[in-house]
């Protein structure tokens, strides 16, 4: 409110006129400076995220034929397709699967990774370097090359065969394809969870060791009641970006089986392309991402609300 | 007051967003100087750019109008995406390829414009040289919505070389005593393939996948995808569990065919023999290998040939879709198809003969293009192709998985590929 007195000028004089003072305060510069700054990224939020987010749910709410270039509103028709669509289950089962397998081999590895790499020990720095390299490499031409590794008879096949073991059609097989799938994406991504949980594990201080094994308490009980606890933060952390991660897997199963054998690996992202890019459905397709938007911000509100449980050292 | 500015200043963001996305979405209008035409195609080949790129310049050496043509080559695997992704995102092309298995959805949508008067008025242009049957396909209540610029029938690709390393007879001498059935077709395979330590008989782009090409199989034994209305399935027909029985042993007993998920490339020497369309003839490198190309054998129903089509059609909403058809127009006139002709048979029936042809298919012998490309136009089964091609394929693909299994249960697959697309052709 104090801006309203600066344009008191000479007509209505007091005892002592002082000059009017300037438009541009100090306040207005800084104020005027601050959203200059916040502006390319704010024009790019909304551009690129919060325009789309509400689009989505406007072409949910239509039935968007591209070649015919028509466009007609069908109100709550998409999320009754949604109700009656036979796939949908299977694509979610796919989705559980994938998520769930990733979150458990990921976050295991990544901790025992970061759990041996915390030892000292010779040649460690060699060993992170080279579990971190994957992540830094090129998503697609990393699945590309697993994709030949994979294949029947590709370079985990033959190494199989040299030990005298028949391997199975790896991307092909109904129960393997998911599997590989997985483990692909966890090789690519483990090391990028071992590094949060390496620095968590290095900022554990370490008179909490000693005074446990004063107490005489096993390594095994010294990591499960010091070192859980105290890197909770970063497991949290790490199983948000992880479970959101996984929901948003699509390069490598594009890459990889194209949502196959059957739909064994049909994710609800790799679903959501093929209605919308695929069959041309593009509001059933914005349907399928709004459940997918759902679904991942239920996941993280409920990740979110359980760190009063299970996050015991937050700073 | 504090809110109330950074409201404001949001407000301001949000309009400056919008607009510049206003800028974004508008496309170039119609009326602002010569046209700029561009048309996507799937081939990255150098010579068919090279060749399409000579006959714009000389289309825009008599059409001041035109600026500019450019050939937009899209990836061939994702193609059809790609063209719809452009047009739904405001950025279609003036002029597009199109592949047989959309052609149904392209033809009915109206997303093409219609051709039939602006090439039947173009001079010299001899509308009633292309022939009827190519043209089916593309048409709609009448109207000619693609230009169907090529109908390329499948053949064998053979490398004699491995062929004859295996102590087998080679399929020109099969022809020439009769022999030339599927039998013998894939004993060939399996024995040339098991004496190179290679793949035999590779049914190329099919690669577990692209289950359509297996068409250039199952017409041997009468078998349809679906009934001529489009209406019935025929995964489940009598004829069709013959054929994919006869496929399944070939692949998993015989091992004349390479199992899923393993890549051969005939081209490159990996296979004895391919399955594909003649216009592949230009991967072939010369002083590579010696190979001939021969008509599909025969099935228990006969001799029999498959056509894969192209077409090429004007986008309805394009600013310059006059220009586009005029240029279709001269891109395909005689002379023109005549040059085209080289890489893409031409649907005209007076340069379907063996001379014309021979003359810019220097790779190919008379009595190949007589055998395989003139005789496989005029009787050959087009590709199956639907209304919804998308949907219906991958649910295809997804009922056939369980087959490419050694000890699939074939008739239960099949009825269960028809489980699944019943209700998709029934609507």
């Amino acid at each position: 409110m104090t801006q309203t007195d600066t344009r008191v000028g000479p007509a209505t004089a007091g005892p002592a006129p002082g000059p009017a003072r300037p438009f541009w305060t100090t306040r207005r510069r800084d104020h005027l400076a601050g959203y200059l700054f916040i502006t390319p990224q704010l024009l790019g939020s909304v551009v690129f995220v919060i325009l789309p987010l509400i689009l989505v749910v406007w072409y949910s709410l239509h039935e968007w034929n591209v070649l015919a270039g028509t466009f007609d509103f069908v109100g709550t028709d998409n999320y009754q397709a949604l109700v009656d669509d036979p796939n949908l289950g299977a694509v979610l089962r796919a989705t559980g699967l994938f998520s769930v397998g990733l979150v458990v081999f990921n976050l295991g590895l990544a901790l025992l990774l970061a759990v041996l790499l915390n030892q000292k020990l010779r040649g460690t720095i060699l060993f992170r370097t080279l579990f971190f390299s994957p992540v830094v490499v090129s998503l697609v031409a990393w699945t590309i090359v697993w994709g030949f590794l994979l294949q029947d008879n590709g370079g985990l096949n033959s190494l199989l065969d040299t030990v005298g073991v028949d391997g199975p059609n790896w991307l092909r097989g109904e129960g393997t394809a998911m599997l590989s799938v997985i483990v692909v994406q966890v090789f690519k991504n483990v090391g990028l969870n071992m590094v949060l949980f390496l620095a968590a594990l290095q900022g554990v201080p370490a008179d909490l060791y000693e005074a446990a094994e004063v107490d005489g308490a096993s390594r095994l009980r010294q990591f499960w009641r010091i070192t859980v606890p105290l890197i909770s933060p970063t497991i949290l952390l790490t199983s948000i970006i992880t479970v959101v991660g996984s929901l948003q897997v699509f390069a490598q199963i594009a890459v990889l089986t194209q949502g196959g054998p059957g739909t064994s690996t049909t994710v609800l992202v790799y679903y959501l392309y093929q209605q919308a890019f695929q069959f041309h459905h593009f509001g059933y397709g914005a349907t399928l991402s709004i459940v997918l938007f759902a679904i991942v911000l239920a996941l993280t509100v409920l990740q979110w609300q359980m760190r009063k449980r299970w996050v015991f050292h937050e700073s | 007051m504090r809110a109330g500015k950074a409201l404001r200043g949001i407000a301001v963001a949000l309009a400056g967003a919008l607009a510049l996305t206003a800028c974004g979405g508008g496309g170039e209008s119609a009326d602002s100087g010569p046209a700029k035409l561009r048309m996507t195609v799937w081939s990255a080949n150098e010579a068919h750019l090279k060749l399409f790129n000579e006959i714009a310049d000389e289309y825009r050496k008599s059409h001041p109008d035109v600026a500019e043509i450019t050939f937009d080559p899209l990836p061939f695997d994702n193609y059809t995406t790609t063209l719809t992704t452009q047009i739904a995102g405001g950025n279609a092309p003036d002029l597009a390829w199109v592949f047989e298995n959309s052609a149904p959805d392209f033809v009915a949508s109206g997303a093409l414009a219609p051709l039939d008067d602006t090439l039947k008025k173009a001079e010299g242009y001899q509308y009633e040289d292309l022939s009827p049957a190519t043209l089916k396909l593309w048409q709609n209540d009448g109207k000619l919505y693609g230009y169907p610029f090529s109908t390329s029938p499948f053949g064998v690709f053979v490398n004699t070389d491995m062929v004859k390393k295996a102590g087998q007879k080679t399929p020109a001498e099969l022809i020439a005593a009769g022999q030339w059935t599927w039998d013998n077709a894939l004993a060939t395979a399996a024995a040339a393939g098991a004496k190179s330590g290679k793949a035999g008989l590779v049914i190329r782009d099919f690669d577990y996948k692209g289950w359509d090409n297996l068409s250039t199989f199952w017409t041997g034994w009468g078998a349809q995808a679906w009934s001529e209305d489009g209406k019935t399935c025929g995964f489940n027909s009598p004829e069709m569990v013959d054929a994919m029985t006869t496929l399944h042993k070939a692949t998993f007993t015989q091992k004349a065919l390479p199992g899923p998920g393993t890549t051969a490339d005939f081209f490159a020497g990996d296979s004895a023999m391919t399955i594909t369309q003649i216009s592949r003839a230009s991967l072939l490198k010369d002083g590579g290998f010696g190979w001939d190309l021969v008509p599909l054998p025969a099935g228990p129903k006969g001799n029999y040939a498959v056509v894969g089509q192209a077409g090429l059609g004007v986008m309805k909403k394009s600013p310059y879709a006059k220009q586009a058809a005029d240029f279709l127009a001269f891109f395909t006139n005689p002379t023109n198809s005549a040059k085209l002709a080289q890489f893409f048979p031409p649907p005209r029936q007076s340069q379907l003969t063996a001379e014309t042809l021979a003359k810019t298919n220097p790779k190919l012998k008379p009595e190949q293009l007589q055998k395989v490309v003139i005789d496989g136009i005029t009787n050959g089964v087009v590709k199956p192709s639907h209304a919804g091609q998308a949907e219906l394929s991958q649910q295809v693909r997804a009922g056939l998985d369980p087959l490419w299994q050694p000890n699939a249960d074939v008739k239960a697959v099949l009825d269960g590929v028809c489980a699944k697309i019943q209700p998709l052709l029934a609507k």
